[in-house]
């Protein structure tokens, strides 16, 4: 290859003198890496919001619901209820010492919350302190409930965001204030602006976190409790416990241990797995649509060229008669190979970019939702190389073709 | 001996086997015209071949300058013929997407001159056959004489040691024949190139002061026509 303006020059050329040839033949590799770009990022961004999700979720929780029995077990019949009660707590935590959290949940929906003129209408949960290992809250004022609070049994309250962004609508550190929940008032401790979705009973934003035991005394529950959620210590897992979790409460709550209808079982490692494997299926799709795009672009390209040397045959023979070595024939049309991909990849990538841009805009306009659909500087740096490496192994073929012709093939084919 | 062939055989081995030269002895001194003659399927195009680097040989010595041409590589055959040898073909052969100065440059351009400098030399080359005005034509644009001249231009811009021109007035009507030959005389004359010419046309190579006669793959007659008395362009010749 000799470096000069006219070598240059002529690769513009030969590629521009074929406009609407060169444009179809670039069409492909265009698409092709606008396609693997486009989808890299969108599958990317998607990922980020279905993570957000989970966003301050412990990834090895589990968390337990009673509910109907289904099987009969020592004489009695299936259909029958029974409660989790506070007692499995301690029980599970003595029985099983690989949990590193029990802790139980009280809720209930639809309470009405209430500051001045203004009110809202969330959930309510009463909660221990260690309630933070299942769930962690992200506190913009204040602080979470913690022991003293369970232990005083005190009317206090973390509210979740969107509770403070109604009820405070002038904004402001609400700690201090007292606001009015179902009949009760409490003082508001803490914000949690924590905006995951896979909250327990009800989003994190819509729900007054108040101490147990007052949630206890105030909806009248005596000993039971709505959901117990554990976590286990970090390296072992949560599917690993399952069947021991289950035999504990079966023998306390008298049914069957292999009833799974009656024990109502969420676990969160099997959820979060879950949604890995399909964004590893969707990212093997996405790889394989948009390579094999691109390799359809590319032979293409190779398709071209090589009616294209097809096609110059007298050219080349002339210029071999006059002095051109065999490598200076081979980097011509090596060189308008990479040329034509990677004119045609850049705009590809141009396109991508902007249209993830535009997508990211859009997506994030509501301010709930996290970006992250844009990919990144060097993402679209190797892919400009990828399309550099493919413009050379789609020259090749032709090029060696090219080689081949003789310069007295020139001069017959008058 | 500018150049100088000894006994050189050329086989094709196309199916069947076709002897095409079958010994051929030749020698050219510098500053000589001369042409080569003979019927087609005489061997003729095949010797333009061997002397022009183009095409191999089985056995026997060709020497140019006293280097012998035999079992070169390509780059090394792309180099010799850069820098010995002009071609002037008879359909032009000029690339059709470059104006009449790039295609004069473009020997150049292998041989890696700077740009402005084959330009500059492009354009020299292109005045001395009057054809400055037409530099920056595409040949499409230009008439068969004008197209022929450029490229004896670019045949000359590397100053080789040997112009060979495979029937250069093949493609041209008789007036323009002979201008192009006078040209080529001229060039002879004047700068002391040594031109080897390949027609079957008698007023061609009447124009040339040494005929070469080829026939059946070995040389007859070598005719010398200084007066160029042989035949006429026009006369006595069944073409032009």
């Amino acid at each position: 290859m000799r470096i000069d303006l006219d070598s240059f020059r002529e690769i513009a050329d030969a590629l521009v003198r074929n406009k609407s040839r060169s444009l179809l033949t670039g069409f492909g590799v265009f698409w092709g890496i606008f396609m693997l770009l486009f989808m890299m990022g969108g599958g990317q961004g998607l990922k980020n919001v279905i993570g957000a999700n989970f966003e301050g979720f412990a990834t090895n929780t589990a968390i337990m619901v009673s509910s109907q029995t289904t099987k009969p077990w020592k004489g009695y019949k299936e259909g029958r209820y029974w409660n989790l009660t506070l007692t499995d707590v301690e029980r599970l935590k003595q029985m099983i010492p690989e949990l590193e959290t029990v802790t139980p949940v009280i809720s209930s929906w639809g309470t009405t919350i209430v500051r001045d003129n203004n009110s809202f209408s969330g959930s309510y949960k009463g909660v221990y302190a260690d309630y933070v290992n299942i769930e962690e809250p992200q506190l913009k004022y204040g602080r979470y409930i913690n022991e003293t609070d369970v232990m005083q049994e005190r009317k206090v309250c973390v509210i979740g965001k969107r509770i403070y962004n109604n009820l405070f609508p002038e904004g402001g550190d609400p700690c201090g204030s007292m606001i009015k929940v179902g009949p009760v008032y409490y003082q508001v401790i803490g914000v949690d602006f924590s905006s995951g979705n896979m909250s327990i009973s009800g989003q994190s934003s819509e729900t007054v976190a108040v101490p147990l035991p007052v949630a206890q005394k105030i909806l009248n529950r005596g000993v039971n409790i709505e959901l117990l959620c554990v976590t286990a210590r970090s390296g072992i897992r949560m599917s690993d416990l399952e069947s021991r979790l289950r035999q504990v409460i079966a023998r306390q709550h008298v049914f069957d241990p292999t009833d799974k209808q009656a024990l109502f079982f969420i676990n969160t490692e099997q959820m979060f797995s879950l949604v890995d494997n399909l964004f590893t299926g969707v990212n093997f799709l996405i790889w394989l649509v948009g390579l094999g795009t691109i390799l359809a672009g590319v032979i293409g390209v190779s398709n071209i060229m090589m009616v294209t040397v097809k096609e110059r045959t007298t050219e080349i023979g002339i210029r071999r008669a006059i002095g051109a070595t065999p490598r200076d024939i081979l980097s011509q049309i090596i060189m308008e190979s990479i040329s034509l991909t990677l004119v045609a990849g850049s705009f590809g990538i141009v396109f991508a970019v902007q249209l993830l841009r535009l997508l990211e805009k859009i997506v994030t306009a509501s301010g709930e939702n996290p970006g992250g659909f844009q990919i990144g500087f060097w993402t679209a740096i190797i892919a400009a190389l990828l399309l550099t490496v493919l413009g050379v192994a789609a020259g090749l073929a032709p090029a060696s073709r090219a080689m081949a012709i003789k310069p007295v093939d020139a001069m017959r084919d008058e | 001996m500018l150049i100088e062939l000894k006994d050189v055989n050329k086989t094709y081995n196309n199916g069947q086997p076709l002897h095409v030269l079958k010994g051929i002895n030749l020698s050219i001194d510098k500053g000589e015209f001369v042409s080569i003659m003979g019927a087609s399927g005489s061997g003729k195009s095949t010797l333009l071949n061997i002397l022009g680097i183009l095409d191999n040989y089985d056995t026997g010595e060709y020497y140019i300058d006293g280097k012998l041409i035999k079992g070169l590589t390509e780059k090394q055959a792309a180099s010799y013929r850069n820098s010995m040898i002009g071609f002037i073909f008879q359909s032009f052969n000029l690339i059709g997407f470059k104006t009449a100065v790039e295609n004069v440059e473009l020997p150049l351009f292998y041989q890696g001159v700077s740009r402005s400098k084959r330009h500059q030399m492009a354009m020299e080359f292109l005045d001395r056959l009057g054809l400055a005005d037409w530099a920056g034509h595409y040949p499409n644009e230009m008439s068969g004489g004008q197209k022929q001249r450029v490229a004896i231009a670019r045949a000359l811009i590397t100053n080789p040691k040997i112009i060979l021109a495979d029937e250069p007035t093949g493609a041209l009507d008789s007036k323009t024949s002979e201008e192009v030959m006078q040209l080529l005389g001229r060039l002879n004359r004047e700068d002391g190139v040594t031109i080897i010419v390949v027609t079957h046309e008698s007023g061609v190579a009447n124009c040339t002061d040494k005929i070469v006669h080829i026939k059946d793959g070995i040389i007859g007659r070598i005719e010398d026509n200084r007066e160029h008395r042989s035949s006429m362009f026009g006369a006595s010749t069944i073409m032009k």
